[in-house]
Order: structure tokens, then sequence, then C-alpha cells
């Protein structure tokens, strides 16, 4: 019986760390913790440890935020996680925090959408914008100024509409933030009807189709590519001419396989030619200095059986993966202008 | 009624293929040390994956040069000799997302790094020949990026 008991109890502990809980805290260092900070108190988007912020939230909210994430926001949606993996997480987060945690009901808050918009108009589009969009900058200048006040989040948002019932968004604006911009809108003179029109209000967001500020754009192919008439001497030469004749300057050409084989042995026949626009490259970095990551600009010339090619990747498929409705614009200029470059080295 | 307008919004939001940016689409570290440590673990825990750093790109250097204000920013470029040759002869298309990047900048005293995850070309590349390759990347990064991460 005890042989029995010790042989299952040994059986146990060696399975346990098969079974193991997932562990919260390395979850969010490895994926939150970039951007909310290594104990939440926040860099880009809104500190997550702040106790005003966890006393207005329920774990469900959390939960499908963290599902859902916030198109075109550049919080990104965590699909990939088990269920017991985000639980693990939203614990975590509630690790910071030793108040009480709310519970809300799904009970729609009623109120008259119309004046809740001319309420909105007056008292919240300052921060969170005329439609509801949230500040701009996005919060993602990463190493931006910490004395900034902390960015108003995007209302309008299907991932925000989706995770918030009524009753955590009329106890948001009852409380407010303390430590955030955010007041407590009860003791500026609404009175409770007027925060219920406001719910109302945004509420009847859900209902309009995303606005530019919370949509990506959408494009399947993953790379731009143009044959060219000519060889590879002269059309390498003309994507020179083409990328000054559009405003960028030559940085460097290298072959494909430069650093990786003797000097050589590099292959001439795949020509990489790195070029750039600096007022643009500040632009973009300012807006989301992820984007540096498909810079600079590049074009390859690649030989092969006699025909040449230009390659390039496709900024406005890639836009997709940062999750930054600001940046769709410039990704679609810089996919025009790699196009365009491409058509005029081979006229 | 309010309920299930938001479990459809919700699915609806789950479902599009593509729509909302997924995370498994993109890696980003925050590493505790200032940018000139993080930069040599950078490249060590690259090499102990392997990898050969084959250019680092001063995007800070550029931009100052041309009078823009900027915290520090590189751009590291890495691959395996003979594994990027090869690539690019089987699979042309390839081409312009080789060799791989890693892009490296300065957050006050921290600093950041983030990339574009290897299994985002399986999306762009469905050859079930590139399948395992771009796998193999997508480990060895989750490596380097722990190790990153964790050296204090
Ligand atoms: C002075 C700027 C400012 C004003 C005015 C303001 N807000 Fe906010 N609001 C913020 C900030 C900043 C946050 C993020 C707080 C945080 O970090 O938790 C916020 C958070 C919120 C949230 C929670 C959203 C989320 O994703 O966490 C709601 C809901 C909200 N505000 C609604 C309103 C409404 C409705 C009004 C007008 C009645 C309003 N706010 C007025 C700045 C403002
Ligand atoms: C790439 C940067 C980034 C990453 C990575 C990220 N977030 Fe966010 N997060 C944001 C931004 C930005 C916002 C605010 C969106 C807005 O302003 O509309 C946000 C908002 C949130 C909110 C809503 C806060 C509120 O006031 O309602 C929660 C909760 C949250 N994130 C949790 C997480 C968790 C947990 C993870 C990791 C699993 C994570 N985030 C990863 C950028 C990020």
């Amino acid at each position: 019986m005890k042989l029995i008991r010790n042989v299952l109890v040994l059986l146990l502990s060696c399975a346990a760390p098969a079974l193991a809980a997932p562990d919260g805290a390395k979850l969010f260092a490895q994926n939150c913790a970039a951007c909310h900070g290594e104990n939440g108190t926040g860099g880009i988007g809104v500190p997550l440890s702040l106790p005003s912020f966890q006393a207005t939230v329920d774990d469900h909210y959390l939960v499908r935020t963290i599902r859902l994430g916030r198109p075109g926001r550049v919080m990104p949606a965590f699909t990939q996680f088990k269920d017991d993996e985000v639980a693990a997480i939203v614990q975590h987060l509630r690790s910071w925090y030793h108040g009480k945690i709310p519970h809300y009901d799904n009970k729609p808050v009623r109120g008259n959408a119309q004046h809740g918009a001319a309420l909105f108009a007056k008292n919240c589009a300052a921060c969170h914008g005329q439609q509801a969009e949230g500040g701009h900058g996005t919060g993602v200048t990463l190493s931006r100024p910490r004395d900034l006040p902390i960015m108003a989040p995007s209302l309008h948002n299907a991932g925000f509409l989706a995770a918030a019932s009524d009753a955590m968004i009329k106890h948001t604006l009852v409380t407010g933030r303390d430590g955030t911009p955010m007041v407590a809108f009860s003791k500026k003179g609404l009175k409770d009807q007027d925060l219920n029109d406001i719910v109302a209000f945004l509420r009847s967001l859900e209902q309009k189709s995303p606005a530019p500020s919370a949509t990506v754009l959408s494009t399947d192919a993953a790379i731009l590519a143009m044959d060219s008439p000519y060889d590879l001497k002269t059309t390498i030469e003309n994507v020179r001419k083409a990328v000054s004749s559009n405003n960028f300057v030559l940085i460097r050409e290298q072959a494909l396989n430069s650093g990786l084989v003797a000097d050589d042995k590099e292959d001439q026949t795949q020509h990489i030619i790195y070029f750039c626009n600096f007022g643009l490259l500040n632009k973009a970095l300012a807006t989301d200095p992820r984007v540096g990551l498909f810079l600079p600009c590049r074009i390859t010339v690649v030989e092969r059986g006699g025909k040449v090619r230009m390659l390039a990747v496709n900024p406005k498929r890639l836009s997709r993966i940062f999750n930054n409705a600001e940046l769709n614009e410039m990704c679609d200029q810089v996919t025009k202008m790699y196009t365009a470059i491409m058509e005029e080295a081979s006229l | 009624m309010k309920f299930s307008r938001q479990l459809m919004i919700a699915l609806a939001l789950l479902c599009c293929a593509g729509q909302p940016a997924h995370a498994d689409e993109m890696l980003i570290v925050r590493s505790a040390q200032n940018f000139e440590d993080a930069m040599s673990t950078l490249q060590a825990a690259i090499k102990d994956q392997g990898y050969k750093v084959t250019k680092v790109q001063r995007v800070d250097v550029g931009l100052e040069a041309k009078g823009y204000k900027t915290d520090r920013y590189r751009v590291v470029f890495y691959g395996k000799p003979g594994e990027v040759e090869a690539l690019a002869a089987q699979h042309p298309d390839l081409v312009p997302y080789l060799p791989l990047s890693v892009a490296i900048f300065a957050e006050e005293g921290n600093t950041i790094l983030t990339t574009a995850r290897p299994n985002l070309l399986k999306q762009f590349y469905p050859d079930p020949a590139l399948k395992p390759v771009f796998e193999r990347w997508e480990k060895d990064l989750e490596k380097i990026f722990d190790t990153v991460r964790e050296t204090k």
C-alpha cells in the first residue's frame, strides 16, 4: 500500500514538469514587456500595473484584449496562445495588484447615443479624438520622453469594444483612472444619465465600419518583382538612376552573399542596391521605430539564365505585421515608390 | 442581444484571415542592458546559433549625418554561409527577405530588439520544402531573443 503510494508520488513528481502550469511571468516578459515595461509600468500603451487601471477592468476584459488586440493600434492579437497561457498572463498582471477585482455583467447600459455624441465631443474628444480614434503617435516612439502624459486609447476600436462591457466603460467614467489624464467624470458635473448616454454612444460605434485609424492594409503579394529587358549591368545602372530621380540617395551596394563568403567568392549576379530618403526614414521611425527592420530601402537585381529581374519586399503587405494604422500611408507610399523605380529602370 | 453582437464581432475579429495583425508575426523584446552591451549579446547569440553577422547597418549614424536627431539605432543582418546562397538559387523569390535581420535600438537605459518572425515567411512562401527551414530559423531566433532578454 505504502509502496504503491510512494511509487505514485514518484511518478507524479516526474510527470510534474510536463504538466507544469504555464509561466505567466515568463510569457509576459517574452511577449508584452517590450511594450508595456518589465513591471507593467508602461512604455507604449497604458501602464498595466496602475491600481486605478486594475480596479476598473475585469479579467474577462484582459483575456479578450489579449486575444483580440486592438486592430491598427499596435497592440497585437495574441491568437497563438492556449487558454491556460492567457490565464497565466492575466494572473501575472494581477500579481501587481492587491485591491478588489471588479466583476461586470453584460447588461447593456441604456442611454441616448445622440446626446452621448454631443457630450463626447465636448468632454472627451480633446484627448480621445473627434471620432474616438485615440491619441496620435500611438505612443510607439519608444524612446519618447517619459514625462509626456499617457496617450488616450482608441475607443472606437473593434478590439476595445468587443472586450469592454458597458458596465466596465461606465465604471471607468465614474471613477476615472487615478494617476493618468483620465479623470472621474462623475466629479466633473456629468450626471448619471449623461454617463449612460456616453456609453450608448460609444457602443453605437461598433456598428460603423472601421475608421482608417483602425484598419490594416490588405494585399497578398509578399514581394514586388519586375522583369528587366536589359542585361544585368545596364539594369543596375538604370536602378541607380531611377533611385536618384525618385528622391532617394544611394547608400551602398553589395552581393547578396557578401559577408558570408570570401570577397572573391561573392556572387555578382545577385546584386543588392540599398538606398534611403532620410526625411521619410526619420518620419517612419518617429511613427514606429519597428519599421527600421525593413530599412534601408532595397532593390535586388538578379540574373538567372540570361534573364534579369528586380525584386523588393512589399511594404504594403508588411505594414500589416506592425498593426499600426499610422504606418499605412507611409507603407503604401514606399510600395508605390519601389514600383515606380522598377518601372523606370525597365523603360 | 448586445452580448451576441459582441460575440459576433469577436468572432469576426478572430476569423477574418489576416485582418488583425497577429502577434505571431513579430517578435519584440526588451533587454535590460544598455545599447552597446545588448548589441554584443545579440551578436554573440547569433553566432552561438551557427549564423554569421554579415553587416551592421548604422541607421543612427546615417540620420545624424543628415542632421536628424536620433537615439542609437542599428540593423543587424545575419545568415548561414551556404544556406543563403542555396536558398537564393532554388527559390529566387525569397531573395528580398535574405539575409535575415534584427532591428536594435536604445530605449532609455534599455534596448529594444525587434524582427519579423521567420514563420511569417510560411504564409508568403507556402512551398513545403521551405517549411522546415523557416521553422528552424524561428526556433533559433527565439533562442537568440531569449538569450538577449535574459542576459542582465
Ligand atoms: C485629459 C485627457 C482625457 C479626457 C478629457 C478623457 N480621457 Fe478617457 N482616457 C484618457 C487616458 C490617458 C486614458 C488611459 C488611462 C490609463 O492609462 O489607464 C483614458 C482611458 C479611457 C477609457 C478606458 C479605455 C481603455 O482602453 O482602457 C475609457 C472608456 C475612456 N477613457 C473614456 C473617456 C470618455 C467617455 C471621456 C469623456 C467623458 C474621456 N475618456 C475623457 C484620457 C482622457
Ligand atoms: C507592440 C507593442 C505591444 C505589445 C507587444 C503588447 N501590447 Fe498591449 N497595448 C499596446 C498598445 C499601444 C495599447 C493601447 C492601444 C490604444 O492606444 O488604443 C495596448 C493596450 C493593452 C491593454 C488595454 C489597456 C487598457 O487601458 O484597457 C491590455 C490589457 C494590454 N495591452 C495587455 C497586453 C499583454 C498582456 C501583452 C502581452 C501578451 C501585450 N499587451 C503586448 C501595445 C502592445
